[in-house]
């Protein structure tokens, strides 16, 4: 059942149309979108341990953790791996608000899908979950997502695109600086490697996007995600922090030249004025 | 069904990068930074795009890279033809007005570049900045940023600079731009490139650029021991022997002293 | 016609300052070039520590302010408390994101002190930001939008320095803004200043370039 909602003005469920035909009558185009989507962006995966290695079997993500609007940094500290489960997680690129909304979305429904089941939810179900939603919407919900975690079947590493093809590989980048990330996994990677291993090759492979991709930057962030354990590494490394200014920059008071001030208190101020105490009282008989 | 081959041509391209210039009473500061890239890549990291012109002039190119390296190769050889001729190296203002005419030969197929010209006035000693568009309109101004953080840059220059929307102390006088010490102006131009950096992905990995000082003028405030705590942390700072500044030394006007000034900035 | 982000013209800019926040805004109104108005405010307070500041298409800037004033009132009446800064955020931003294929353009930024409850006795001062579908960033120095965004980065980045007190953030804030309208076109003609504190708002109108 679809009822107009008299409070949003929606449908409820979804997303509302309503304004579309008046954006198109203004001329403003889709692809015209201003600031924040998050073109730019280095995500990466890979599968560690498992094997006759010994070592227990893992995935390991990364993510930069700059957001950009054009050639303008809109966030240099964002978190770009997002939370499925407990034992599954999703780096986002692409749209920023798609990646954090579907991303949010398919954790919901993972949540009722493991309550209704009574199972823990299964890797490749979020994975579906995510590519049918994206399919649906034809690639217009840009989000591009590297999701990784720990099962019962196994560990397992997927990537979706914003169409709904999916990839399933022992290592994988996407984003702009999916190719310089790529370079350091194609002459890096080892199958079977240990935890350590795994996380200092995603690092590598982050910082290698981090400053030769201009779409990346600042820190690395790292989470580790193992068959009863899931460790967030957030800003794992953080090789760009800004040094001190040279020089102060705070203002003599007085510098700003105002016209006009309003000051609005909010502490209810109340004066308690004491009626003149009898006399009497302090000579009370209270024996 | 087959589709009609379009053909285009397409001669430009931006490499990003930004400038900026400060002129004092007796000084003039010109640097940028030394990334070149273009869309997400970096080209190079440690690319020039301030070049030494004559003894007390320099010049800074912003904007397509191929034309600017071009242009300043084209004004070098101008330079150079008017030493021959005249025995003497061209004073600033008249380079200005050359480049001026240079730019609007191209009028119809322009240089796509944004150029700002620093030096020391012949006349007078002081510092000048002239600041141009890619088609040749200029003017003399105290301060000037260019490039892809253009924008970034010349409010914060307007504030600290010239001193915008600032009322001066009870009892006090009004701000004169033109006082600023060089290591204030120095420092300015730090902090600008590093706000710029943390905000603008083309801007990055170096600041270099070059210090001109007036015949006459100490150098105290820039090299020697005095300036540990005056100058920013990390910038270096090297005297040009006017035989290494590719320039028509034999003529240089004497007195006038370039300095290098050199600083990281990040690489992300 | 244009892009309706930069028809009316407007910036707003917030700042966290030591146990404070400040949000600042000009006042222009605009038909492209043309200036309409000079007291048209973008920054409007949601409750006694919250401020909204929604820079970018006009007729959106009305549209949402009367939206949120509704869903905020029910907010209020259902819940019998105050929204938080933090709440109102992810109202605000699924509020844009349902209109993601056909939005409202503007882009809100939001400054607040949460009252104090028994989880959080002592609350950090509150600003964030969106883009025009929703999409939050929450940095801890400050955040910009409008059609001076560049402008405003350029300068909040050179300018702000970390635990100022009240006095001295409403300088910075006020210089800030004020050196970025002066180079847009679109912005200026005026600006009004929100300074919020534990215990009182002040606001005040600078005085400014008017052209």
């Amino acid at each position: 059942m679809s009822v107009k909602d008299p409070i949003t003005g929606g449908s409820g469920i979804g997303f509302d149309f309503s304004n579309h035909a008046r954006n198109q009558h203004l001329g403003a185009r889709m692809g015209g979108l201003p600031k924040a989507t998050s073109t730019g962006t280095t995500i990466v995966g890979v599968k560690f341990g498992g094997g006759d290695s010994g070592v227990e079997e893992g995935v390991c993500l990364g993510a930069d953790t700059r957001a950009t609007g054009g050639p303008i940094v809109a966030d240099k500290n964002c978190e770009k791996i997002h939370y499925i489960a407990d034992h599954i997680r999703c780096c986002g690129a692409g749209t920023a608000a798609d990646t954090e909304f579907v991303t949010n979305l398919i954790s919901s429904n993972i949540e009722l899908h493991a309550l209704s089941t009574g199972r823990k939810p299964q890797v490749v179900t979020a994975m579906t979950m995510l590519k049918q939603y994206l399919f649906q919407y034809q690639g217009h919900v840009g989000a591009y997502l590297v999701i990784g975690g720990v099962d019962n079947t196994g560990s397992h590493l997927f990537t979706v695109a914003a169409h709904g093809s999916t990839d399933k590989l022992p290592y994988v980048t996407m984003g702009s600086g999916s190719m310089a990330a790529m370079a350091v996994f194609e002459s890096s990677f080892k199958e079977h490697m240990t935890r350590q291993e795994a996380i200092d090759l995603v690092a590598r492979a982050i910082r290698s996007g981090v400053f030769n991709d201009l779409g990346s930057g600042s820190n690395v962030d790292v989470c580790i995600i193992k068959k009863d354990k899931t460790e967030m590494l957030r800003n794992y490394e953080m090789p760009n922090e800004r040094g001190e200014k040279t020089r102060q920059y705070k203002f003599r008071r007085g510098t700003t030249a105002w016209t006009k001030e309003d000051v609005r208190s909010l502490v209810v101020s109340e004066t308690t004025t004491p009626v003149a105490a009898p006399l009497a009282a302090e000579a009370m008989d209270i024996s | 069904m087959p589709e009609a081959i379009q053909h285009r041509f397409d001669p430009y391209s931006s490499n990003g990068g930004s400038i900026l210039a400060i002129a004092g009473k007796d000084f003039a500061v010109v640097a940028g930074d030394t990334r070149q890239s273009e869309g997400y890549s970096i080209q190079s990291r440690y690319q020039k795009k301030v070049f030494p012109l004559t003894s007390k002039a320099i010049l800074a190119v912003n904007g397509f890279a191929a034309d600017g390296n071009n242009f300043v190769k084209r004004v070098k050889q101008r330079l150079e033809w008017y030493t021959h001729a005249h025995n003497k190296e061209m004073p600033i203002k008249s380079i200005a007005r050359l480049i001026q005419t240079m730019l609007y030969a191209r009028r119809m197929f322009p240089y796509y570049v944004y150029n700002v010209l620093a030096g020391i006035e012949e006349d007078d000693g002081t510092g000048a900045v002239y600041s141009f568009d890619p088609v040749g309109s200029y003017e003399r101004e105290t301060c000037r940023a260019a490039g892809a953080a253009q924008s970034l840059l010349q409010p914060f220059l307007d504030n600290q600079i010239y001193f915008r929307n600032h009322t001066p102390a009870p009892g006090q006088p009004p701000f004169d731009p033109s006082t600023h010490p060089l290591s204030t102006v120095l420092s300015i131009l730090v902090d600008s490139f590093s706000s710029a950096t943390e905000r603008h992905i083309e801007v990055g990995d170096f600041l270099e650029g070059y210090v001109i000082l007036s015949p006459g003028r100490t150098s105290d405030d820039l090299i020697g021991e005095g300036v540990k705590g005056v100058l920013p942390e990390g910038m270096t700072v090297e005297e040009q022997d006017p035989e290494d500044l590719d320039v028509q030394s034999a003529v240089a006007g004497k007195g006038c002293r370039v300095f290098l000034v050199r600083k990281e900035l990040k690489r992300d | 016609m244009g892009s309706p982000m930069e028809m009316n013209g407007g910036s707003v800019i917030a700042m966290t300052g030591k146990d404070c926040v400040a949000i600042a805004s000009d006042l222009r109104l605009g038909q492209q070039a043309v200036g309409l108005s000079a007291d048209f405010e973008k920054v409007f307070p949601i409750n006694n520590q919250l401020y909204v500041g929604l820079p970018g298409f006009a007729t959106d800037t009305y549209t949402l302010r009367e939206h949120l004033r509704f869903r905020v009132n029910m907010y209020r009446m259902k819940e019998e408390r105050e929204i938080t800064p933090k709440t109102f955020a992810h109202l605000l931003s699924s509020t844009l994101y349902e209109k993601r294929f056909g939005p409202y353009f503007i882009e809100p930024v939001i400054a607040g002190i949460p009252a104090p409850s028994a989880i959080d006795p002592d609350p950090k001062p509150f600003i964030c930001n969106m883009d025009t579908i929703g999409c939050i960033t929450t940095p801890k120095d400050f955040v910009v939008a409008g059609t001076a965004t560049d402008k405003l980065y350029g300068v909040a980045e050179g300018l702000w320095e970390p635990d100022l007190e009240p006095e001295d953030l409403f300088e910075t804030i006020s210089q800030t803004l004020l050196a970025a309208v002066d180079r847009d076109c679109i912005s200026g003609w005026g600006a009004v200043v929100h300074v919020i504190t534990k215990d009182k708002i002040i606001t005040r109108h600078l005085k400014g370039r008017m052209d």
